[in-house]
């Protein structure tokens, strides 16, 4: 069996008294492509952000890398994806800018950028297939080539580790294989994938697991599940709103 | 240009040179996360430090140095909280800072011509220590802005991501807040407390609306906060008016000036390529 990556031990997580995760118990391993699926408000998104340590925990413990989470320095091992950036000041930034980001976990503070920095973010641009847009503003781009963009910062660390949230919510076609196929690669070279997804789409040939979570709790843990009811037609275009104050792109205001 | 011959006005030039050059490279931070305004929030505390220094006979810019810092490392401690309560808890330092500046100006021997100083600025009558002052800490600032920038921009950007990086945050934050400080009192003694925000800002804002990445707008911005500063002070010295107020008028003139020639450019070449005409959607039903 291959060594645990993240082991998540009877977590509970609860916003100002309500509780939003109750007891869940889940390990990834090395290697596996795990898929966390679950309706909105689920708490399937509050699960990652506790694995990073962005949320804290009120009962239970997490490990990352045989580490506790309170102790874990080594974040270079993991690349994170958020769902979208949050909103600048609107001073603008190149798309090289932004994936050069992703550089900082392995290179830290002081250090200055070197041939090695440059050299995975032109890595992780080709990627995702914008190598051509290094140039341009972020904001310039569409909703998915953002997207692809923040994909870019999380590869260019090289880490072992991939966290993403909702990586394909309102992103097109293009992009969306696009990703697929940058996923295929981290996952072929040996990394992990823990994401967050309200369907899977062209992901669904990567996905070795999925985590279905209901109501703050684990549901399902196995095989991907097959879609039901109109789900499952083969032209179902998933159109419904993601919700009341969702933007139409990362960085418009 | 005879009037530059004279030392208190190279001092003047010289000092307004380099806030021109250290503020737009610290705003652009400011302005990144949404706290544009911070730096006039720091210079109404800083006045608290300033009073405090006539009344107690020290070197107001210094005490103003210490009492803006402690000023900024409160606001940063109560946006980092994120509660809704954050906004009035940094009016109450706001007008506590300013009002404690006045009161205890007040109660010290200084004249209000003192105050203005303070107030508007004064650059003519800066003196060497103060220039040298200027100088070092202005030096200090731009090092640190320029040489931290990929980790300050990865804050400012995203500060989720920035802590999912390992990046320390919260140092980093410290830090930004510790620079406005010490931005604002150097730039105290060139425009004032009360126009300090516009040359962090002004510079930045008039930038951003023709670069494409975050370095060129920071470095345009520094080149035009260096502008504005120059020409500000020649424009002082020739036409015998206020110099932070010559400084900052001329740095929004300047924005004004990108603002409508940016409009013009980008109305112009919309005309020269006009967007191609939508193809017109087949016929559902073909009548035969």
């Amino acid at each position: 069996m291959s060594a645990p990556v993240i082991t998540v031990e009877h977590g509970v997580v609860g916003y100002d008294g309500r509780p939003v995760l109750r007891d869940v118990s889940l390990t990834v391993t090395a290697g596996e492509v795990a898929a966390v699926l679950g309706a909105n408000g689920s708490g399937k998104s509050t699960l990652i952000r506790a694995v990073l340590g962005l949320v804290p925990l009120s009962a239970g413990s997490i490990t990352l890398f045989d580490r506790p989470l309170r102790q874990f320095r080594q974040w270079q091992r993991i690349g994170y994806v958020p769902q979208r950036l949050g909103a600048g000041g609107g001073v603008p930034a190149t798309v090289r800018e932004v994936v050069a980001s992703g550089r900082l976990a392995r290179r830290g503070v002081l250090r200055p950028p070197g041939r090695a920095d440059r050299a995975a973010v032109d890595a992780a641009l080709r990627a995702v297939g914008l190598a051509d847009r290094a140039a341009d503003p972020v904001s310039t781009l569409s909703g998915g080539q953002q997207q692809r963009t923040l994909i870019a910062r999380a590869l260019a660390g090289q880490p072992e580790l991939l966290i993403l949230d909702e990586p394909t919510a309102g992103v097109d076609a293009a992009s969306q294989e696009a990703f697929a196929g940058a996923l295929r690669h981290f996952v072929a070279d040996g990394g992990t994938v823990l994401l967050v997804a309200h369907e899977l789409g062209p992901l669904r040939p990567v996905i070795s697991r999925a985590v279905v979570v209901h109501q703050g709790g684990i549901c399902h843990d196995g095989a991907v599940p097959d879609p039901a009811g109109h789900h499952a037609e083969p032209d179902h275009d998933h159109v419904h709103p993601h919700g009341p104050d969702e933007p139409a792109g990362l960085w418009s205001n | 240009m005879e009037l530059f011959q004279y030392p208190y006005m190279q001092r003047a030039l010289i000092g307004a040179l380099v806030i021109g050059l250290a503020a737009p490279a610290l705003g652009i931070y400011l302005v990144q996360r949404r706290l544009a305004l911070i730096g006039d929030g720091v210079g109404h505390v800083a006045l608290t430090g300033v009073g405090a220094g006539l009344l107690l006979n020290r070197s107001p810019v210094l005490v103003a140095v210490i009492v803006a810092t402690i000023g900024a490392i409160a606001i940063e401690l109560v946006r980092a909280r994120g509660r809704t309560s954050g906004d009035l808890a940094l009016a109450l330092l706001f007008y506590g800072g300013i009002a404690g500046g006045v009161l205890l100006v007040g109660l010290s021997d200084a004249t209000s011509s003192n105050l203005n100083a303070y107030l508007f600025g004064s650059l003519t009558t800066i003196q060497v220590g103060d220039l040298i002052t200027i100088a070092v800490l202005g030096a200090a600032i731009l090092v640190t802005m320029i040489a931290l920038r990929p980790a300050l921009f990865a804050v400012c950007h995203d500060e989720e991501y920035a802590r999912v990086s390992g990046l320390p945050v919260r140092t980093l934050n410290l830090l930004i807040a510790v620079t406005t400080a010490i931005t604002v009192t150097i730039a105290m003694r060139a425009v004032g407390v009360l126009l300090i925000s516009a040359l962090m800002v002004v510079p930045v804002a008039t930038a951003q609306q023709v670069t494409r990445g975050f370095r060129s707008t920071m470095t345009a911005a520094m080149a035009l906060g260096f502008f504005a500063a120059g020409s500000g002070v020649w424009v002082a010295a020739t036409a015998d008016t206020p110099p932070g107020a010559s400084v900052v008028l001329l740095a929004i003139a300047s924005f004004l000036v990108v603002a409508v020639a940016g409009g013009v450019w980008r109305a112009l070449r919309r005309r020269a390529t006009p967007a191609a005409a939508p193809a017109p959607e087949p016929h559902e039903v073909v009548l035969g």
